[in-house]
């Protein structure tokens, strides 16, 4: 079934902030094997001018899986078949880097549907702001829906 | 961190290598959230079509970006990230896992101190990321 077109445009806003955690960016970095010492010791992360513990550039997926069963890709009149999606494309702009006790508000909007051969390509942004509503990020995600593109007329 | 003024266009940042077994995936989708089953069910995964477990492609970014951190020396200087996810890393249930190779080189030298690196990251001689590039800033 194909995705409703209608949905374009429209807003989900995390239903609560997310409060950036020093374990959680610490077992991120564990995760991703990844020793950098400035997402673990704050002096680190102060002596290279940053307020406390920094999170890896790709630490805001936490959010998509956060609050993505209260997103686009979980709404029901949406018609999308998770069964059949795949991640297709993933940007960060980081507009400042992510630090633990950050407090982050996240808005997901369906940017766009189209057809893409037979399948059907969405793209989401994700803006997150910091408590002071200071933009921090925005996450651009395209996934791909296999098969589902509506079947052409013959033209 | 390079001196700024040491980069130019074709600059190289060091190739690293890094292991993805199954391990790997069990902490990531545990630390990020992604508990989808094709990361860690050969059973499910076969059924959708694919050759076995497939790594999660925001881990494979995830490592990716480690080429460049690790030249930059501070991650909070990546002021942006991008990739295609052009094929899977498939990750058998062995101790060896699969084996991804990422390299960089500067692909532009942008205002500000800053340049935009083009990474090539590969698994079993084939391409799993395309279009993967990301601007940092050096100065």
């Amino acid at each position: 079934m194909p995705i409703d077109r209608a949905f374009v445009g429209r807003a989900y806003p995390a239903s609560t902030p997310y409060e950036v955690g020093r374990e959680h960016v610490r077992s991120f970095a564990d995760a991703i094997g990844d020793p950098n010492p400035l997402y673990r010791d704050r002096e680190a992360a102060q002596a290279a001018g940053h307020p406390d513990v920094v999170a890896p550039p790709t630490f805001l997926t936490v959010l998509t899986n956060r609050f993505g069963g209260e997103g686009p890709i979980a709404d029901p009149g949406l018609g999308l078949d998770y069964a059949l999606v795949v991640h297709g494309e993933q940007h960060f702009a980081l507009h400042r880097p992510v630090h633990v006790g950050d407090v982050l508000s996240s808005t997901v909007t369906v940017a766009d549907v189209k057809d893409v051969g037979r399948n059907e390509s969405m793209t989401l942004l994700t803006e997150v702001t910091d408590a002071g509503g200071a933009p921090v990020a925005t996450l651009t995600t395209t996934i791909v829906s296999s098969g589902t593109a509506a079947p052409k007329t013959e033209a | 961190m390079p001196a700024l003024a040491d980069v130019q266009v074709g600059t190289a940042l060091p190739e690293q290598t890094f292991p993805v077994t199954r391990h790997t995936l069990v902490l990531y989708a545990g630390a990020s959230g992604d508990s989808n089953v094709i990361h860690w069910n050969e059973r499910i995964a076969k059924a959708v079509g694919l050759p076995d477990v497939i790594a999660h492609g925001m881990l494979t970014m995830a490592e990716a970006a480690r080429v460049v951190t690790d030249w930059a020396g501070d991650p909070g200087r990546v002021e942006s990230y991008g990739v295609r996810f052009s094929r899977p890393v498939v990750v058998p249930d062995d101790d060896a896992g699969a084996t991804l190779v990422v390299s960089g080189v500067v692909e532009e030298l942008l205002d500000g101190g800053r340049v935009r690196v083009v990474l090539t990251a590969t698994s079993g001689e084939q391409k799993v990321l395309a279009r993967a590039n990301a601007v940092v800033r050096l100065g």
